[in-house]
């Protein structure tokens, strides 16, 4: 009678443990399981398309990843310069989770830019620190003495290096998605956009203002900031990310400042190519005054973030 | 103790149920997905998740202008056809892969930088008796060093 009822108990008790790692399963999946509103903050668009989300089961905030910035830097015709480069010597200033966060995507921006500039000494040295910074967050093997390796193997060969930065990237990502730290992968990527705004505005010539592509590119980020904003709402119970949350608030305070305007898109196939443009226009109210606005709130964040 | 050994482990293995699944999803991505992409280079970021026959997800990305873009949407083998769109901020439909058989890539550049949604859905196969299949499905993007 005993031994039946410790086998009904235990069979109970099972039963609860496999419905609760159900839950847990289900609930540990990317961080859709929210209805989260979301604006578009340009004139002229119809904000409700972004109200109308809740029936998705899944909802992604794409970031553009460091490697994507340091890209539009670098397309924006920018001029290489390794001195705005986070200093190899802090490395060892970064023990805390945020600070190694951060300074992850800092430097694996810096490595993207370097890289874009064949900088090859440069850039071997910059994935040193990356991997410091992910083996000091725990990333198992997201970079390892293989990949370092591999990368010194093909100095002269572009593409592998962008495809190494890439894959490590993904990587730690990954691994931190993997393991429920959403919330850590989230602030890698702050880290390595501020580094790219950051980049962007130091290489700007205030004298050649009107026109300037870079000047574009810095604006263009006011959309991504809205990205940047849901993606750390959805993690702000984290205190890391509330506190980043208030820095990309004060952030987006300027950056309210600038309206943009867009024309609606058209499509148009180039059947030799392959490839669809998007048509459209785009208009934009950016001035100096909140160029030098931005450029002080930016450094002075980067500053915080770096030290 | 044998049924306290035999309990921890059954314990440990149902846990890892999910980031069994959720490495699978990386494997697939990574080994699949991204060879999809080339000649673009991948930008590094990585959204995969588990879907069901009929579930639908959305990504939100920023795509500047005067860049050559490829997405990249994969399903994993078992799973009926994935269905994606991307949509503008004016909701108009700029493509579906409805009209192009269902391909998973689409290439395409931006004369102004926009944000846009893309839409995507996993088909139901079959008359809808049987039990719904479930896997991986993978979002990713490329782009073209300039």
């Amino acid at each position: 009678m005993i031994s039946s009822l410790f086998r009904l108990k235990f069979a109970k008790v099972l039963m609860l443990i496999i419905i609760s790692a159900l839950v847990v399963g289900c609930k540990s999946g990317e961080k859709g399981e929210k209805e989260p509103e979301f604006d578009v903050d340009m004139q002229e668009i119809d904000q409700s398309l972004f109200d109308n989300i809740n029936q998705a089961k899944r909802v992604f905030y794409s970031m553009p990843s460091p490697l994507e910035t340091a890209m539009l830097v670098r397309s924006a015709g920018a001029i290489y310069n390794e001195d705005l480069l986070n200093s190899l010597d802090n490395v060892g200033n970064y023990t805390t989770n945020r600070s190694m966060a951060l300074n992850l995507g800092i430097y694996t921006c810096d490595l993207s830019f370097a890289s874009l500039y064949d900088q090859t000494q440069t850039s071997i040295s910059y994935l040193s620190a990356a991997k410091k910074m992910a083996d000091g967050l725990g990333i198992l093997d997201a970079i390892n003495e293989e990949t370092l390796e591999r990368l010194e193997e093909n100095v002269n060969n572009r593409e592998v290096i962008m495809d190494i930065i890439s894959e490590t990237f993904m990587n730690s990502s990954a691994y931190l998605q993997e393991n429920n730290r959403q919330a850590l992968s989230s602030i890698v990527l702050v880290g390595g956009w501020v580094e790219g705004l950051y980049l962007a505005i130091k290489l700007v010539d205030q004298d050649s203002f009107e026109g300037n592509k870079l000047v574009d590119r810095i604006v263009d980020q006011k959309l991504s900031l809205n990205i940047v904003m849901k993606l750390l709402e959805d993690h702000k119970n984290n205190p890391d990310v509330a506190d980043i949350l208030i820095d990309m608030n004060q952030l987006k305070a300027i950056y309210d400042k600038i309206s943009i305007t867009t024309s609606e898109i058209k499509t148009s196939f180039d059947e030799e190519t392959q490839i669809t443009t998007l048509e459209s226009t785009t208009k934009n109210n950016f001035t100096l005054e909140i160029f030098i606005e931005l450029s002080t709130k930016v450094e002075s964040l980067r500053e915080t973030y770096i030290l | 103790m044998k049924r306290s050994l035999f309990v921890f482990v059954l314990i440990a293995l149902v846990f890892s149920l999910p980031q069994t699944g959720k490495a699978q999803c990386k494997g697939f991505a990574k080994k699949v997905c991204k060879a999809e992409l080339y000649p673009f280079i991948h930008d590094g970021n990585y959204h995969a998740a588990i879907l069901t026959e009929g579930e639908e997800a959305e990504l939100y990305k920023t795509f500047y202008s005067d860049q050559e873009y490829r997405v990249a949407i994969c399903g994993s083998v078992g799973l009926p056809n994935v269905e994606f769109q991307i949509v503008d901020a004016h909701r108009n439909v700029l493509y579906i892969n409805r009209n192009d058989n269902y391909t998973n890539t689409w290439d395409f550049k931006l004369e102004s930088s926009q944000q846009l949604k893309i839409v995507v859905k996993v088909l139901k196969a079959g008359d809808g008796t049987e039990e719904p299949v479930s896997g991986c499905v993978a979002i990713m993007f490329g782009f073209k060093i300039k």
